[in-house]
């Protein structure tokens, strides 16, 4: 099991500049914001189920850069849906790292779907994504960042992370208009 | 569609090319099938199937992050599928744009449609949209302009629907 919380912040600590950091609410969020902070990151404090359709929207509008989204299990079993989207309308600069806890920790660690039958991999494979894998330690860091800086997306990595509840880390603000402004101030449009 | 027939899904792709939207989602209906030809035809419109609306509401929001303008196209039964996801654009002040082909008001066949349609203009209101209409082909252009600029000049939400009267009422034959 991937400890998420300092695998999150090494992958930030050595971002290359063509980087662009996406999180899905929740404890993806606090990990981010954990790294410090940093204006070419945007972090979702709501919207449950959005952040993989605006992770690709940003992917197809941003094409010179890599758009990197951390995203919980639960985030991603509410718009399945959305992996095949992202299949079917190709980004190449796209990697989504599920960090499956197979918990909802954030409201009192109920089970999801991946701690019973559910497989996220193989659900990004029949869905059309090819380039998906699992990661279950720490060893997996090199490979994992070869995928988001160098390999041909849309990417969807699996991180079997512990479900254990981490302080929570703000952002900048909570209001999602300065938040958003403070991201796109990173982007030329 | 173009050409030498006149049709106002014309209209919306020319307030599409004049307002620079180069990304269209959608569920499809068949009340927005003519525009999202035009668009899938043209180079500069990258065109998004989705497999639910509210996608389409995430989508649209990255992209415009990203500097890019779209709109989502769908059918009244899909705006309900969108209520917590409009909370994106929302806080966000994104600007955000949908077309809505209204079904179960005008002549509907259907009566499951009937619920959702009714409800449609109170769920985006709910959510802080504006909501514009259009009943007359005449009125399509200037409506989908004038919400398209609400949205991109305020940074708000906005909703054209289009009237079944307008869209015409499918009339379902059995066998």
């Amino acid at each position: 099991m991937i400890e998420r919380r300092p695998f999150v912040q090494k992958i930030l600590k050595n971002r290359q500049s063509n980087l662009r950091v996406v999180s899905g609410l929740g404890t993806s969020t606090w990990d981010l914001m954990s790294g410090g902070d940093d204006k070419a990151n945007f972090g979702f404090i709501g919207a449950m189920g959005q952040a993989i359709p605006f992770a690709l929207g940003l992917a197809m509008a941003q094409p010179d850069l890599r758009i990197l989204l951390f995203t919980g299990d639960g985030d991603t079993l509410m718009s399945l849906g959305s992996i095949a989207t992202v299949a079917n309308h190709p980004v190449t600069n796209l990697t989504i790292v599920v960090m499956d806890n197979e918990s909802y920790v954030e409201t009192g660690s109920q089970p999801t779907a991946t701690a019973g039958k559910t497989d996220l991999e193989i659900v990004a494979k029949g869905s059309g994504i090819s380039n998906s894998y699992t990661i279950k330690n720490e060893k997996d860091y090199d490979r994992l960042i070869k995928t988001i800086y160098e390999e041909e997306g849309p990417s969807l990595v699996v991180a079997k992370c512990q479900a254990k509840a981490t302080p929570l880390v703000f952002p900048h603000s909570f209001d999602g208009s300065v938040s958003i402004n403070r991201f796109m101030s990173t982007l030329k449009s | 569609m173009e050409g030498a027939i006149k049709d106002w899904r014309n209209d919306i792709y020319k307030v599409f090319k004049e307002l620079d939207i180069t990304m269209v989602s959608h569920v499809p209906d068949a009340g927005h099938t003519p525009l999202i030809n035009l668009c899938e035809k043209d180079n500069e419109i990258d065109v998004v199937t989705l497999t639910t609306e509210q996608d389409g509401v995430g989508l649209s929001c990255g992209a415009f992050a990203g500097g890019r303008k779209s709109a989502l196209l769908m059918q009244s039964s899909g705006v309900g599928n969108c209520i917590n996801a409009l909370a994106l654009p929302n806080i966000c002040r994104i600007p955000f744009l949908t077309l809505v082909s209204m079904r179960g008001e005008w002549g509907e066949f259907v009566p499951w449609q009937v619920p959702m349609g009714l409800g449609t203009p109170k769920v985006l209101e709910a959510m802080d949209v504006k909501v514009f209409r259009t009943d007359y082909k005449e009125e399509v252009g200037s409506t989908v302009d004038a919400a398209a600029r609400f949205a991109f000049n305020t940074n708000r939400s906005a909703a054209v629907l289009l009237s079944q009267k307008m869209i015409g009422a499918k009339q379902f034959k059995n066998g």
